[in-house]
């Protein structure tokens, strides 16, 4: 039996056959009770469970999963894991992530397939400029990796960019950060879910959350579609529908939901090695090592629970797409598709203890989750295993509404929403 | 492109309306009103998946209404004007 993933069990297994390989992961009944549960099998609920049994040594862990593992954001976005933030406390949560990010594959035994090919925020005009300038300051002062470009420089990462004297937005430069990149959405998923049931994580699919076993004011477990399972701690990692499980728990969060769209065209040759983002035309892309182009923009302008988007935001993102790159003009788009994202006031996550004890949150990320994965699932699992915050979280905690210490990355980093 | 009702326009394109917010949130006397209070009134959500009571505008002829909705099936249920009538 290989449980190794190495160049040499892939020899050997050449030799046997193929026929040594196991599942990846267990599929175990659930439980009646748990030391810990983690509501959503995605990204985040994936890696709490895995750090909850690494870090805390705590693996009577379940994570339970309405749908399947990987089926909501985390096989729905971009790809892009960058750390190109402005204040101190979003440096500290995105920089762990990416550094988790960087020893992740030989972490989890499993290829994450992450690509540090860089990425640029192109500026369109003077006061972007400025404005990038002190997002480049500020990202050094804080120990990040940053640069500011010349046009020069944005036409050396992507020269087939649209640098024609009459295009609608000309280029100033840009802010590019050397580290950032792409990673394999799925195989976050799938490697995070292979390694915490290695250690033990009983990982739960087609297990609907119902409502929560709440005992003397505390959280004690949950009803399911499969059953009831206690367990003296919870966790919920579930964006899109954290709203949706808050009011089971009878609270409310600072979240409006919003679907996020993106496509990807047939795949082509290798013509664009790095992740560009033009805030004026709406519009991020990147190559796929399969060779589609990946293309995403802003979200959709009407609240949505429906995991698919609207036609006027995807036509803007086309016509944004080929305002910036002319030559993409005869790409086939071959898929498109939308998630669900969290939208908060001051687009910062939310880490911490819910108005309803024993329950802890892990929500709110935004169009950004992704990238955060590694820091939101060690974050959550601090707070399941020890009930406390580790510093980095801290600032995070839903608390920050009642005190007006928001962490506003919308007017720091310009998110555009 | 989905059409709203504006309950004085009648159906227009989704694109000329905006989001306002949840109808009913009503602004609470600021009298004594702790923080924690505050902050439910500024940043807490209903955010609720299936029928939804919302406020929106539609920027052409800029009147405000209400109109109830399916945040997933995206279905319109009926629109209001903020003086309580009815409309088509």
């Amino acid at each position: 039996m290989t449980r190794t993933y190495s160049a040499l069990s892939l020899f050997k297994e050449g030799l046997a056959g193929q026929t040594g390989w196991q599942p990846a992961w267990r599929s175990p009944e659930p439980k009646p009770s748990y030391d810990a549960i983690v509501i959503g099998g995605g990204g985040h609920g994936l890696a709490t469970a895995y750090y909850l049994a690494r870090n805390h040594n705590i693996s009577r862990v379940a994570v339970l999963e309405k749908g399947w593992i990987g089926g909501g954001n985390t096989g729905r976005n971009t790809t892009v894991v960058r750390s190109n933030y402005y204040y101190p406390e979003s440096v500290e949560l995105y920089g762990l992530a990416h550094r988790l990010y960087e020893g992740l594959s030989k972490d989890l035994n499993y290829n994450v397939m992450l690509s540090q090919r860089g990425m640029v925020n192109v500026c369109h005009s003077t006061a972007e400029m400025e404005v990038g300038a002190r997002t480049v300051n500020a990202m050094q002062i804080n120990g990040i990796d940053a640069e500011l470009f010349s046009p020069d420089d944005v036409r050396r990462v992507a020269p087939i960019y649209n640098f024609s004297a009459n295009a609608r937005f000309p280029v100033f430069g840009g802010v590019w950060q050397g580290r950032a990149g792409t990673a394999r959405h799925d195989a976050v998923a799938w490697g995070y879910a292979r390694a915490a049931s290695r250690l033990g994580v009983d990982i739960i699919q087609n297990c609907e959350i119902t409502d929560f076993m709440i005992e003397g004011g505390r959280c004690r477990g949950v009803q399911t579609s499969r059953g009831a399972i206690r367990a003296e701690r919870i966790g919920m990692a579930v964006a899109g529908h954290s709203s949706h499980l808050a009011a089971k728990a009878g609270f409310r969060l600072p979240i409006n939901s919003y679907a996020l769209q993106a496509c990807v065209s047939e795949p082509v040759k290798p013509i664009l090695d790095t992740v560009l983002s033009s805030p004026a035309n709406g519009v991020y892309v990147s190559q796929s090592d399969k060779g589609e182009i990946v293309i995403g923009g802003g979200l959709d302008r009407i609240p949505s629970y429906a995991q698919r988007g609207n036609l006027p935001t995807l036509e803007g993102v086309i016509a944004g797409l080929l305002e910036m790159f002319p030559i993409f003009g005869q790409l086939k788009l071959m898929r498109q598709w939308a998630g669900i994202v969290d939208v908060v006031p001051d687009s910062s996550p939310i880490i911490g203890e819910s108005p309803l004890p024993n329950l802890f949150l892990n929500c709110g990320w935004g169009t950004g989750g992704f990238k955060a994965i590694p820091a939101g699932g060690t974050l959550l699992a601090q707070l399941l295993a020890t009930g406390k915050h580790n510093d980095i979280s801290r600032p995070f905690d839903l608390d920050r509404f009642a005190t007006g210490r928001l962490i506003d990355e919308a007017a720091g980093s310009g998110i555009a929403h | 492109m989905q059409l709203f009702p504006c309950p004085f326009c009648g159906p227009r394109d989704e694109s000329e309306f905006h989001y306002g917010g949840h109808a009913g949130n009503a602004r609470p006397d600021g009298a004594g009103m702790p923080a924690e209070g505050w902050a439910g009134y500024l940043y807490l959500r209903p955010n609720p998946k299936g029928t939804a009571r919302e406020i929106w505008v539609h920027m052409n002829c800029g009147e405000f209404f209400v109109m109830e909705r399916d945040t997933v099936s995206h279905t319109v249920l009926s629109v209001t004007t903020l003086g309580g009538e009815h409309a088509a």
